[in-house]
C-alpha cells in the first residue's frame, strides 16, 4: 500500500501542495481530479519520485520510498507521464523492451522477451510492433507506452493525463484495458484525469484537490455528487445516472 | 555493405598521393615507397577512421542526450570551447607540456559543452531548429574570446591554420593521441542502452531506475575526449556530427545499440571520401579536408533541413 503524509511542495513562493495525507488503496483505480492548477501532477510526480517533496514523506509498504534504491523502486511503481512530445525513432518493440530495463538493464532474457510479448498483445500491438513510434497515431502511441510500462510489470501503474489529446474511441479504450489491469492482473493504477466523466465511470475511488490541498477522498459516488464537486470546482454541476453511471452534465451550468 | 566500403575506401584512399606507390613497391621493405607507406599513408588512414567514426559517435550522444536532432560538438559550443582551451594554454602556458595542453583542452570542452547542456534545462522552447541556433551563437560567443585571445597575442594566422580540418601533417608520431577515441567509443557502446534510456527523458528515465545525471555526465565525458583529440590532431571537422547520425537514424532508428556500428563506419566512410576528394581535385596538391566536409556536409544538411523539418520534430 502506498501511503502520502504531509506532503508538501512549493515552487519558489508558490505552493503547489499543502499538507496532502492520504492512503492509496492497492487493487483499485483512483484518480486525482480537480481544477487546473491544483497540483495533482506535482502529487503524482512527488509519489513516483520524479520530485522531491519539501516535506512529508511518501511510504511503499511502510517503508520511505526515497530511502528504496531506484531500480528496486523501479520494480514495483512505474510512472508514466505526458509524453506526446517525445521524438525518438525507436520500434514499438524496441520501446516495450526498455520497460524490462529495470531488471535486464538492456539485456534481455528468455523470460523478459515473454513478458514483452504479453505487453504487447495485452495492448493489441503485436501486429506492429516493428513500427517505429513516429509512424503511430496518437492514440497507437499512447498504447505503445503503457504497454512499455506494462513490460515493467510493477504492482503500481501511475499515469498523468493518459488521455491528453485522444479521441473519444481511443480514450475509451486506454480506460477499458486500465479497468483490466486492474480487475484482471491486480494492479493499483493511480491516474490523473481531466476529464470528469471518465474518472466517474471507471475509477474506484477519487482524490479530489484544489489549490493544493485535499478536499475529498473517497469512493466514487460519494464523491460524484453536485454538493461535493460544487466544493471542488466551485460551480453548480448537476449529475445523471445513465446505465448505472454518475454523468456531470455541466456544459450549460450557471455558478 | 558500409563496411565493404569503408575497405574499398581505405585501398583508395592508402594508394593516391603526390608520390605514386603501387602495391608492389611494398614487397620492397627498404624502398621509399614503403617507407612513405609506413610514415604517411598508413598513420593518415589510421587518424581519419577514428576521427570519422569518433566524430560520428559525439554526435550521436550529443543528439540522443539533447533529445534534438540537430545538436553536435559543432553546433553546442564543444569544439570552441577545446579551441579556446588549446589557445589559453598556448598564450599563458607556455611551459605546459604537451599531456598538459591536452588535459587543459578536455577540460575546457567537457565544461563548454556541461554549460551548454545547463542552458538547454533552462529555455522552455525546445524548438527543433531553435535549439540549436542557440547552440551556434553559444559557440560563436566563445569563438569570439578565441579570436580576440589571438589576435592581441597576434597569433591569428597561426591559429587559423592550426584548426584548420586536414590530414596534411598527420605522420607517424603526430595522430597518436587519437587512439584515446578508441576506448571511448567502446565505452559509448557499453552505454548504449542507457545512452537511449536517457534519450527518451528524464522522467522515463527515472521511471526505469536509470540514474540520469550519471549518464548524462558520463556521456559529456565521451563527447569532451573526441572531441579534443580529434581538435588537436586534426582540427576542426563540421557537420561530420550531425549528419552522419542523422542519416542512420533515418533507417536504422535510435536505439543506439543498433546504430553505433553503423555511426562508426559512416563515419569512417564519409570522412574517407572527402578526404579521397580533396586530395585529387587539385593532385599533386591538396585542399584541407574540412573545407571538402563543409561542402558535402552543408550540402547533405541542407537537404535534410527541407525535407526534414517535420522529421525532427516527430
Amino acid at each position: 500500500m502506498i501511503e502520502l503524509k504531509g506532503l508538501s511542495k512549493s515552487f519558489g513562493k508558490k505552493t503547489v501542495v499543502e499538507n496532502v495525507t492520504l492512503k492509496i488503496q492497492s487493487g483499485a483505480i483512483t484518480s486525482f481530479i480537480g481544477p487546473n492548477g491544483a497540483g495533482k501532477s506535482t502529487l503524482l510526480s512527488m509519489v513516483s519520485r520524479l520530485l522531491d517533496a519539501d516535506t512529508g514523506e511518501v511510504l511503499l509498504d511502510q517503508s520511505d520510498v526515497k530511502k528504496m534504491k531506484s531500480d528496486a523502486f523501479s520494480k514495483r511503481v512505474a510512472i508514466l507521464k505526458q509524453a506526446n512530445h517525445l521524438n525518438v525513432r525507436l520500434t514499438v518493440r524496441e520501446l516495450v523492451s526498455f520497460g524490462r530495463y529495470p531488471y535486464s538493464k538492456g539485456r534481455l532474457n528468455e523470460e523478459d522477451n515473454q513478458f514483452v510479448d504479453k505487453a504487447l498483445a495485452y495492448l493489441n500491438l503485436t501486429d506492429m510492433q516493428d513500427k517505429f513510434l513516429d509512424e503511430l497515431s496518437g492514440g497507437q502511441k499512447q498504447r505503445a507506452f503503457i504497454s512499455m510500462v506494462i513490460a515493467q510489470d510493477t504492482e503500481y501503474i501511475l499515469l498523468d493525463e493518459p488521455l491528453n489529446n485522444l479521441d473519444m474511441k481511443h480514450s475509451v479504450q486506454i480506460m477499458k484495458i486500465l479497468r483490466k489491469l486492474v480487475d484482471e492482473l491486480g494492479k493499483t493504477v493511480v491516474i490523473v484525469l481531466h476529464d470528469i466523466n471518465f474518472a466517474s465511470v471507471y475509477s474506484d475511488r477519487i482524490v479530489a484537490l484544489k489549490d493544493g490541498r485535499l478536499v475529498k477522498d473517497g469512493p466514487t459516488n460519494e464523491i460524484i455528487n453536485s454538493e461535493s464537486l460544487r466544493e471542488v470546482y466551485d460551480m453548480h454541476i448537476p449529475v445523471q445516472v445513465q446505465d448505472g453511471c454518475r454523468i456531470c452534465v455541466y456544459f450549460n451550468s450557471h455558478n | 555493405m558500409l563496411v565493404v566500403t569503408v575497405i574499398i575506401l581505405s585501398v583508395i584512399s592508402l594508394f593516391i598521393g603526390a608520390i605514386d606507390i603501387k602495391p608492389s613497391d611494398l614487397l620492397d621493405w627498404e624502398s621509399l615507397e614503403t617507407q612513405i607507406f609506413l610514415i604517411s599513408r598508413l598513420p593518415r588512414l589510421f587518424a581519419i577512421i577514428l576521427a570519422g567514426a569518433g566524430m560520428g559517435i559525439a554526435g550521436l550522444i550529443m543528439q540522443s542526450l539533447s533529445r534534438n536532432k540537430f545538436v553536435s560538438p559543432t553546433t553546442a559550443g564543444t569544439l570552441d570551447a577545446a579551441k579556446l582551451g588549446i589557445i589559453i594554454s598556448m598564450l599563458f602556458f607556455s611551459g605546459m607540456s604537451y599531456i598538459g595542453q591536452i588535459m587543459f583542452s578536455f577540460a575546457f570542452a567537457l565544461i563548454g559543452s556541461f554549460i551548454f547542456m545547463q542552458l538547454l534545462e533552462r529555455i522552455k522552447f525546445k524548438d527543433a531548429i531553435f535549439v540549436p541556433l542557440i547552440g551556434i551563437m553559444y559557440g560563436n560567443i566563445i569563438g569570439a574570446f578565441s579570436t580576440f585571445l589571438a589576435y592581441e597575442a597576434n597569433i591569428l594566422q597561426n591559429v587559423d591554420s592550426f584548426f584548420q580540418g586536414s590530414f596534411t601533417l598527420v605522420v607517424s608520431g603526430r595522430y597518436e593521441l587519437l587512439y584515446v577515441a578508441v576506448p571511448a567509443i567502446i565505452i559509448a557502446y557499453i552505454y548504449a542502452n542507457k545512452f537511449t534510456v536517457a534519450g527518451l527523458g528524464e522522467d522515463f528515465a527515472k521511471n526505469l531506475g536509470l540514474s540520469y545525471r550519471t549518464v548524462l555526465n558520463i556521456g559529456l565525458i565521451i563527447v569532451a575526449v573526441i572531441s579534443t583529440t580529434v581538435v588537436l590532431t586534426v582540427g576542426i571537422i563540421p557537420f561530420l556530427g550531425l549528419i552522419v547520425p542523422n542519416l542512420v537514424s533515418l533507417y536504422l532508428g535510435d536505439n543506439l545499440r543498433k546504430t553505433i556500428p553503423h555511426t562508426i563506419f559512416m563515419g569512417a566512410a564519409f570522412l574517407l571520401f572527402c578526404d579521397i576528394i580533396s586530395r585529387l581535385i587539385v593532385h599533386p596538391y591538396e585542399i584541407p579536408v574540412n573545407t571538402t566536409v563543409a561542402v558535402i556536409g552543408s550540402a547533405i544538411f541542407l537537404i535534410m533541413l527541407f525535407r526534414g523539418k517535420a522529421y525532427a520534430q516527430k
